[in-house]
């Protein structure tokens, strides 16, 4: 297990203060003008060297993501923007770093605006986020009159950041889209290339990173980024907030080493599965949009959660959302759900999305029931590949995976619901359409 | 998607326009993005507008701000439709946002939707009082703290059935429950006690 003094937020359950001087005492803003100082390129290198992967889902390289930024800023200035759109089902830290570790993430965008050469920073957070909004704005202020930050302040990078929120919108949490929607405009994904590091907010190079991600760089460059690199495995460096919800004894938030073996970080910090491991029925282990991975020797048991060891299991750490299911969940009608979910915030600018969420949502919905052909289950099959890689955004991907998930491992259980119905069809009343609960 | 119309013409006011203090208010905001870029503050001005109006925002209201940052009314109005914060039609004193994604469902959002229905009515319907309005809504961001709901703008975190009642009787009786995990937990740490961070500050 991760020793305290290796964790990065030191006040995860807001038990100490929030604030400047709380925060100074858990080490934040010291040394700063010093790293500052050492310039954008010691900045990337360390960042790199860290081996930092984004924590926001998709896990890719921090550093290396800051130096696609021009080297020379021309006319155009540079934007960071830091993504706190945080919607995706099971995934509920990046409002914990902002309302209880608020420094952190205020300290990080100084740094990142430092090694992209970005005087301006907009924090994008979602539109439900009220409290921690207030609460993020509260400590950004406290930054300006202490002249964290800003205009000359104390530590040499002219720098202003601005707190932004949406309005509902899941698919601003996508970079494009949520670029799209600080302009003012609908959140609808922008084609890629041009990428936001060449053509990004209001048309200028712009690097759109994660809440966790920029709230852990103030402790990589601190620490080191041997410290850091040597956390978890190679590739799988660090720490990650895990978020883990649903059929446990006790649903937590908790940060622990990158690589953790499942098992441990849910008996470890959640007490456990209801009823025992051997009643588990399967983990998403990333946030909804991630295919599941059911119980089992080669499956749940043996899983390592990082992005590697998910990636053996034919799934994604995404954002390290593990939503756990015992033996007396739902599977089909649980899956169902989450293509609701989808189907509802779909941006409706791709056909193959805008019309294949609410496909894939009518079809689950009956098989839930029992009421289908079997030769739907691969005609469902079909469409999630019909819609995977066939749209703008990844969205359509990550509402194809869970499907295609279910399909892989939980085939037979939807076979004998269709048996069952079929069996007990001369006693079935009229099959109106039904909403799932 | 959901298609999202503006609310039925009888139920529009005539006019809208922002008070003196919220227009000084939306000034700061503006001045936020660099020159020319006023657009951006569109989302932050339509929800004060309908913070002013009380809660929803009317045909006006989304004019109004169109002219305020000189943009074309079809541009805000496609705006105030794509975003599904931004109530069409007027809600209740009290709008209950209930979530019902999978990580709330497995862990009972069903029973509080019952509730809902039961208490409140029809979705988006208001009561005859005034008080209650609810909605069914997609992933609030607090997973681990489900069942949740959020009411006007505070989470009211691991509901049961019980405190849920509660929680609206409380606020029919024109008291402020306190927001939060409804029951014994430090926010997102276990029931019983966190298992890391024990001694430090």
């Amino acid at each position: 297990m991760l020793d305290d003094k290796d964790r990065i937020f030191r006040n995860l359950y807001g038990q100490g203060d929030w604030g400047l001087d709380g925060a100074r005492k858990r080490g934040a803003w010291d040394g700063t003008k010093g790293f500052i100082e050492k310039g954008r390129d010691w900045l990337v290198n360390e960042v790199k060297a860290s081996g930092q992967r984004g924590r926001g889902g998709a896990g890719f390289a921090t550093g290396l993501k800051w130096s696609f930024m021009p080297k020379q800023v021309g006319d155009r200035p540079h934007y960071l923007v830091v993504n706190a759109d945080e919607s995706e089902p099971g995934t509920c830290k990046d409002r914990e770093v902002m309302r209880h570790d608020p420094h952190l993430l205020i300290e990080g965008c100084l740094y990142a605006g430092a090694a992209m050469a970005a005087h301006t920073g907009y924090i994008y957070i979602r539109g439900e986020f009220v409290r921690e909004r207030e609460r993020l704005q509260a400590a950004i202020d406290q930054a300006y009159d202490a002249k964290l930050i800003g205009k000359n302040n104390v530590h040499g990078w002219d720098f202003d950041l601005h707190v932004h929120h949406g309005a509902g919108a899941y698919i601003c949490g996508e970079e494009t889209a949520l670029l799209e929607s600080l302009e003012g405009k609908k959140g609808q994904p922008r084609l890629k290339p041009p990428f936001p590091a060449n053509v990004g907010l209001y048309g200028c190079p712009t690097t759109v990173n994660n809440v966790e991600t920029i709230a852990q760089v103030p402790d990589i460059l601190r620490r080191g980024a041997a410290w850091f690199a040597g956390i978890g495995r190679q590739n799988n460096t660090g720490t990650k907030l895990y978020c883990i919800s649903g059929h446990v004894e006790r649903p937590c938030n908790v940060e622990e080493e990158m690589g953790i073996p499942l098992r441990e970080l849910i008996e470890r910090h959640a007490g456990g599965v209801r009823g025992g491991w051997d009643n588990l029925l399967a983990v998403i282990p990333g946030g909804s949009s991630m295919p599941l991975i059911p119980a089992g020797p080669d499956q749940c048991d043996s899983l390592l959660m990082d992005f590697d060891g998910c990636r053996e299991k034919k799934s994604a750490l995404g954002t390290a959302a593990v939503i756990v299911m015992d033996k007396t969940a739902d599977i089909v009608k649980a899956m169902a759900r989450i293509s609701y979910f989808y189907k509802h915030e779909s941006c409706g600018q791709c056909t193959p999305c805008r019309e294949g969420m609410g496909w894939m949502w009518r079809v689950l919905t009956r098989m839930a029931e029992g009421r289908a052909q079997k030769r739907e289950i691969d005609a469902l099959w079909q469409v999630t590949q019909q819609i995977e890689g066939h749209t703008i955004c990844a969205f359509g991907d990550g509402a194809a995976w869970p499907v295609q998930g279910l399909l892989r491992h939980f085939r037979p259980e939807i076979e004998r619901r269709i048996d069952e119905y079929t069996r007990n069809a001369h006693l079935a009343e009229t099959a109106d359409e039904k909403v799932p609960a | 998607m959901a298609v999202r119309r503006l609310a039925e013409p009888h139920l529009q006011p005539a006019s809208f326009t922002f008070t003196d203090e919220n227009l000084a208010w939306a000034k700061t905001q503006i001045a936020k993005y660099p020159e020319g870029r006023q657009a951006s503050a569109v989302i932050p001005l339509l929800w004060r507008a309908q913070e002013q109006v009380g809660g929803w925002l009317p045909q006006k209201a989304i004019e109004h701000v169109a002219e305020v940052l000189g943009m074309p009314n079809i541009r805000v109005l496609e705006v105030a439709t794509f975003y599904t914060m931004f109530n069409l039609a007027p809600v209740g004193k009290f709008h209950v946002q209930m979530c019902g994604t999978t990580p709330c469902m497995l862990r009972g959002a069903a029973a509080l939707i019952d509730i809902c229905n039961r208490r409140i009515g029809h979705q988006y319907e208001v009561m005859a009082d005034g008080k209650f309005s609810w909605v069914e809504v997609e992933c609030l961001g607090a997973c681990v703290n489900a069942p949740m709901a959020q009411i006007n703008y505070d989470y009211y975190e691991d509901l049961t059935p019980e405190t849920f009642e509660k929680i609206l009787d409380e606020m029919a009786a024109g008291r402020t429950p306190k927001p939060g995990p409804q029951v014994d937990r430090q926010l997102s740490a276990p029931i019983g006690g966190a298992t890391t961070l024990k001694e430090t500050t």
